[in-house]
């Protein structure tokens, strides 16, 4: 059965726990290295499918692909066939045809990854799909690198307060994060102005059970920085946005932006995170990035690991009994 | 001597006793080959294979530093990504890497593993620190050679040749893994 990474639903903890040690492995192997390859893919055909522009992500899996010898192919919306008409199924079905063992797909519908998966595996001993982003939906890769940066930086996840803010309606690393952070013990809190939470947000990641850790949310930032463990920062999508979700930039900036100022009421070992790409002056400041409270860069390094980590799990190995040699 | 292992069952071919004796004498082998103690020597490092064989690195460079008063430096290389056989087996975890201090370049590397068998595992070894840099030389030591070899490999330190059939296993059991020293054939 080809294995899939559509949605942070597809992990329980100790498997997303098994990614992160594994993506942690990935860096050990290759620092202090002269040759930055390893030959555990060798023959095996990667694709990259973006319909959305992307810098971090897709370069990220290229390099993930190359330092473990995958053939790694990158289809671009806008210079494929795709501009003359071709329907996404066609597109998906030419792809595993010419020989795809995963398909890393960005798509601004969601659940197009799933779509994906489920056409391309019809008859069985389709590629490997993995979810780079569908829509607002989920953003899986996202959310592992991330909780490796957390763990770096905070030790351990469980019992760590985490502080989401922005443009949560639109964003999918939010939702990735929330179901990923909660199950691996954190308490997260998102932070946005109303107009920019989804419906039914607070029952993300299902109910909180009694010991389970727990979702809130709050429209006053200045009030959740003091007790955070770390923030995160989301980017406001005007991309995404057909309507008036804020009176002005400044006023979003002045209220939910982390400016040099707001950044005094994080405790001294708070960690900053963005997934990128940072707008600076809306909703980072313009030093803020770049402080030493903040892990943007680490967050890039840490999205190789564990993408290498995600190809390693999916791409190799069989599912039979183990036997020993 | 034949008894039952206590532990994990099984025919004991060395005892705790056996395997500190046997490690200590490949400890004696490595300082006299490779003319660790001679001030004209090469510079020697171990790197042990996971996970008996980072233990046994450990602890032979605990006893070269206690025989010869040269303390080597100590890599562990976990050589699951280079395996031949990663399609058709199941999913494995991946152990520790790590350089042993001072790289490998120019360095009379020992690699170290608990047992040699089909030498698919040193295949593997010798093209993983081939990625790392380039030793001056590579030696193999292994604490037990249980033959059936696949691939035209010798090891220059062995602790115990153990003629098998391939229907037996040979496992090396060490404390800080299993509780207790031992080599067992079931």
């Amino acid at each position: 059965m080809t294995r899939h990474l559509l949605s942070i639903a597809d992990l329980d903890r100790d498997s997303a726990t098994g990614l992160l040690d594994e993506a942690q492995r990935f860096e050990q192997a290759l620092t202090g290295r002269e040759v930055r390859k390893l030959p555990t893919l060798r023959g095996r055909t990667v694709m990259t499918v973006f319909y959305e522009n992307s810098t971090r992500t897709r370069v990220s899996f290229e390099v993930a692909g190359k330092w473990m010898s995958a053939d790694v192919i990158n289809v671009g919306a806008s210079s494929s066939s795709v501009k003359k008409g071709e329907s996404l199924r066609d597109t998906a079905l030419t792809l595993r045809a010419a020989g795809a063992d995963a398909l890393i797909i960005r798509h601004p519908a969601s659940g197009a990854a799933r779509q994906i998966a489920r056409w391309t595996n019809e008859g069985g001993d389709g590629p490997a799909v993995i979810n780079a982003g569908d829509g607002t939906h989920e953003h899986p890769t996202q959310a592992l690198l991330d909780a490796l940066t957390l763990r770096q930086r905070l030790g351990d996840i469980d019992g760590a307060r985490i502080v989401i803010v922005g443009d949560v309606l639109h964003s999918r690393v939010a939702r990735s994060n929330v179901l990923l952070l909660k199950m691996l013990g954190a308490e997260v809190v998102l932070v946005a102005p109303p107009t920019l939470l989804p419906v039914g947000v607070e029952s993300w990641g299902g109910r909180a059970k009694r010991g389970e850790s727990s979702l809130t949310v709050s429209h006053n930032l200045d009030a959740e920085l003091p007790a955070a463990d770390a923030v995160m920062m989301l980017r406001v999508q005007a991309e995404r946005m057909n309507g008036g979700f804020f009176p002005s930039e400044r006023e979003y900036s002045i209220r939910y932006g982390l400016n040099e100022k707001r950044t005094q009421l994080l405790a001294e070992d708070a960690v900053i995170l963005h997934p990128g790409p940072m707008l600076r002056g809306m909703e980072i400041g313009f030093d803020v990035a770049d402080s030493s409270r903040a892990a943007v860069l680490q967050q890039v390094t840490n999205g190789v690991h564990v993408r290498m980590a995600v190809l390693f799990s999916l791409l190799v190995g069989t599912d039979a009994e183990e036997v020993l040699t | 001597m034949v008894e039952d292992s206590t532990a994990h069952g099984g025919r004991v071919l060395l005892d705790g006793a056996d395997v500190a004796r046997t490690i200590a004498r490949m400890a004696h082998q490595i300082i006299e080959k490779t003319a660790l103690d001679d001030d004209a020597g090469p510079r020697v490092v171990v790197i042990g294979i996971p996970t008996r064989g980072t233990t046994l690195a450990d602890r032979l460079a605990a006893n070269i530093a206690e025989f010869a008063g040269v303390q080597i430096p100590v890599g562990y290389l976990d050589i699951t990504l280079y395996r031949d056989d990663l399609r058709d087996k199941p999913h494995r975890p991946l152990e520790r890497t790590a350089v042993p201090q001072g790289g490998i370049d120019g360095a009379l590397v020992v690699l170290v593993d608990d047992v040699l068998y089909s030498g698919r595992t040193v295949r593997a070894g010798l093209d993983a620190l081939r990625d790392l840099g380039r030793p001056a030389a590579v030696q193999l030591a292994v604490l037990v050679d249980r033959g059936h070899r696949e691939l035209p490999l010798r090891a220059d330190y062995v602790g115990k040749n153990i003629p098998t059939s391939r229907q037996e296993d040979v496992q090396v059991h060490l404390t800080e893994h299993d509780g207790l020293d031992e080599v067992v054939l079931r």
